[in-house]
């Protein structure tokens, strides 16, 4: 029965110091003076890796998620003889949910877990301890320069991600099922307000992006420095990334778009 | 990998994503109404506002020229109150005899707010806007005529010549009414 308490025990107190690992992992990255002279082509250098490198999976993903949503939307709407109101039924759910959620979910797959296993190996090969030898800070030289990147693309993905479904489903709706391209158009604008969606969407890619890289760097620079460990590290942050991914969409979409 | 390349690459990203936005603000988003633009407000008090909802669009005639801000319960008198945000264009060229009402877009569709104006006059508009009134005798006229001045609606006016929403429950209640005292 002690045993029992015991091993909740542990697992509290662990859960609660590599929070606290992590929290202090992030901070001791992100808080000093930044030096742009230095800082910049290491941020390229990983805006390339992470940005650039992301950018066709995004947009694949994303054309065909606005087509199917405009082939799903139109078979619905087509039987209330709604079909104009297939534009703001489209950006709408974009804007709001599918745009920053699915690019954050992508984002974990293909960039979060690229970071883990980079910097895991790193770890595993001692080149951060290395780097520590020769008086150069590995969170300011690694991670630093890998957050922000994230903290920068992901944003961008996502606007990629939701023009790029748009025209998708502007593709679909229009071109092949012949919905009036005017109405289309005019009635989105009329529905899709730049403050409440827009902006609303960018703020929940900018959370997702904190999130997502968050994790997928703590879990790299806290792996097992084994093949094994670094194994278990990629696939947790996945895993995690994900789920916080969307818990905390559904926080966001409560304190957002309900009134 | 050279350096010039991954920076064209990186470049490349960028631009795409600020395209992207710019697609999404300027061709998604309506540019207009609800964006920054100088706005001013009006109040009017209704006996039933139906399922009018905040962000409702107020036309003229079709036209949207301002927005539903919010609606609220007068605390003494337990009415709703609806308060608008119109765009300044229009500010002092309403006369405080047009009346609003509540409609609805075809047969499902949303309730909004459609006001049918009176111009005001050019002397109520320049009362209003706080400029020097000149002398219109054809106004004066007909200020005469109805024995009051008449006034234009400013910043924070209220249209008190109010039509409610229809609500169907009343309009069956009406009709029974009517066809039991027959």
């Amino acid at each position: 029965m002690l045993d029992l308490f015991q091993r909740l025990g542990r697992k509290t107190l662990g859960r609660f110091a590599a929070l606290g690992r992590s929290a202090h992992m992030l901070f001791s990255a992100l808080a000093h003076v930044p030096n742009f002279k230095k800082g910049t082509p290491l941020l390229v250098r990983q805006l390339y890796m992470v940005g650039s490198q992301s950018l066709l999976i995004i947009m694949v993903s994303g054309l065909f998620i606005g087509m199917v949503l405009a082939l799903q939307g139109y078979t619905v709407l087509v039987g209330y003889g709604a079909e104009d109101s297939l534009g703001p039924l489209v950006a709408l759910s974009l804007l709001r949910e599918l745009g920053p959620v699915v690019t954050a979910l992508l984002f974990a797959g293909r960039a979060g877990s690229a970071l883990t296993a980079e910097i895991g190996l790193m770890k595993a090969t001692e080149q951060l301890s290395s780097l520590e030898m020769m008086a150069i800070d590995p969170l300011k030289r690694i991670i630093a320069p890998r957050f922000w990147a994230g903290f920068i693309s992901m944003p961008l993905l996502a606007l990629i991600f939701s023009a790029v479904a748009i025209i998708g489903a502007h593709l679909v709706g229009v071109d092949w099922l012949g919905v009036d391209t005017g109405s289309f158009w005019s009635i989105m604008q009329s529905q899709v307000s730049f403050q409440q969606d827009i902006l609303n969407g960018l703020i929940k890619s900018f959370v997702f992006a904190i999130v997502v890289t968050w994790i997928a760097l703590y879990k790299g620079y806290d792996c097992v420095p084994t093949s094994e460990g670094i194994s278990k590290a990629t696939t947790e942050t996945v895993v995690h990334s994900s789920l916080a991914v969307l818990g905390f969409d559904f926080i966001l979409t409560a304190v957002m778009f309900t009134s | 990998m050279n350096s010039r390349k991954l920076e064209i690459l990186v470049g490349f990203f960028v631009a795409l994503g600020i395209l992207a936005f710019a697609m999404l603000a300027l061709k998604v988003a309506n540019s207009g109404i609800s964006g920054s633009g100088e706005t001013y407000t009006l109040n009017a008090k209704f006996e039933n506002i139906g399922s009018l909802k905040a962000r409702a669009p107020v036309k003229v005639g079709g036209v949207v020229i301002g927005r539903v801000e919010s609606i609220y319960v007068h605390p003494q008198e337990f009415l709703p109150v609806v308060n608008m945000t119109i765009d300044a264009q229009y500010l002092c060229r309403f006369s405080d005899t047009s009346s609003i009402s509540i409609l609805t877009s075809g047969i499902l569709g949303e309730q909004y707010l459609g006001i049918h104006p009176v111009i005001a006059p050019t002397s109520a508009e320049q009362r209003c806007l706080g400029e020097t009134v000149t002398e219109n005798k054809q106004d004066e006229a007909i200020d005469d005529l109805f024995g009051v001045e008449s006034k234009a609606l400013g910043d924070k006016d209220t249209i008190t010549d109010t039509k409610s929403a229809i609500v169907l429950e009343e309009l069956i209640g009406q009709f029974l009414f009517n066809q039991g005292s027959e």
